[in-house]
């Protein structure tokens, strides 16, 4: 009989099952390892605005003052502080939850405890960071 | 006799279909960016709100340009293939395909951009 590629195997009984669906977001408890896990995917995608503005700032610079004048005018406004403001909180948000994230990867900080303090620390630490920014720079 | 080696059926199987590398890669652009971040950021906020002859003065010395540029091109690697692997979560068929080659491309032309910014401002 010839050796069979287990990929191969095909199940001839299969059965549509009527499975339980996974908990629905509007059920699911939010609890902080869900919440520090959903914020690391939104910051890291979110603080692209930030670079475009950043870039757009720095590209106008190397053009002309004209364009400088336009794109500082932008960054330095209201509107530009409070999306650089949030874009900073991002930074650091996304930077601890990446050390976080790393963390994880070498098998350490796994039970729930460690888990649930590092994500409280990642939101905690981040909002300080900004304020720390702030000052320094 | 088989000619296949257990390896080679192995190879692609996994979930990714590409083994770690994508993984991998984030992990080494991440240790990377924990080094180049925040050093960056202080570059950068301490440039901003000045006037053009001084943000040109910043980026023409070597240190913020260089950091600059490892920057854009660490960091739009990074973000084009952390924002493939959401698209990855919430798309699939054509759209995944397009939404894939659109955050790269955005990635590709920002650190373009910038380098060019960099290169006409610190050369």
């Amino acid at each position: 009989m010839p050796e069979l590629n287990r990929a191969e195997v095909k199940r001839a009984d299969a059965v549509v099952a009527a499975r339980p669906l996974s908990p629905h977001l509007q059920i699911y408890r939010i609890q902080i390892t869900s919440v520090s896990s959903i914020l690391v995917r939104i910051t890291g995608n979110a603080i692209i605005v930030g670079v475009i503005l950043a870039v757009w700032w720095l590209f106008a610079a190397a053009l002309s003052d004209g364009a400088f004048a336009t794109a500082n005018g932008f960054v330095t406004s209201w509107f530009g502080v409070l999306v650089f403001t949030l874009s900073l909180w991002g930074v650091w948000y996304h930077y601890l939850s990446g050390l976080r994230h790393l963390y994880f990867d070498s098998l350490r900080g796994l039970e729930i405890g460690t888990a649930q303090l590092l994500g409280w620390a990642c939101i905690i630490g981040s909002l300080v960071l900004t304020v720390l920014t702030f000052v320094v720079i | 006799m088989r000619y296949l080696t257990d390896r080679k059926r192995a190879v692609g199987r996994g979930a990714s279909h590409s083994g770690t590398g994508h993984h991998w890669s984030m992990q080494m652009s991440s240790v990377a960016l924990a080094f180049l971040v925040p050093a960056w950021l202080y570059i950068f906020g301490h440039a901003l709100g000045g006037t053009r002859d001084q943000v040109l003065a910043t980026f023409a010395r070597p240190f913020p340009a260089i950091l600059t540029g490892l920057v854009l091109v660490v960091a739009m690697r990074h973000y084009a293939k952390g924002a493939t692997m959401l698209l990855q979560d919430y798309t699939h068929g054509s759209t995944l395909k397009i939404s894939i080659m659109f955050v790269t491309s955005l990635a590709g032309v920002i650190a373009a951009t910038g380098l060019f910014a960099l290169i006409k401002i610190a050369l």
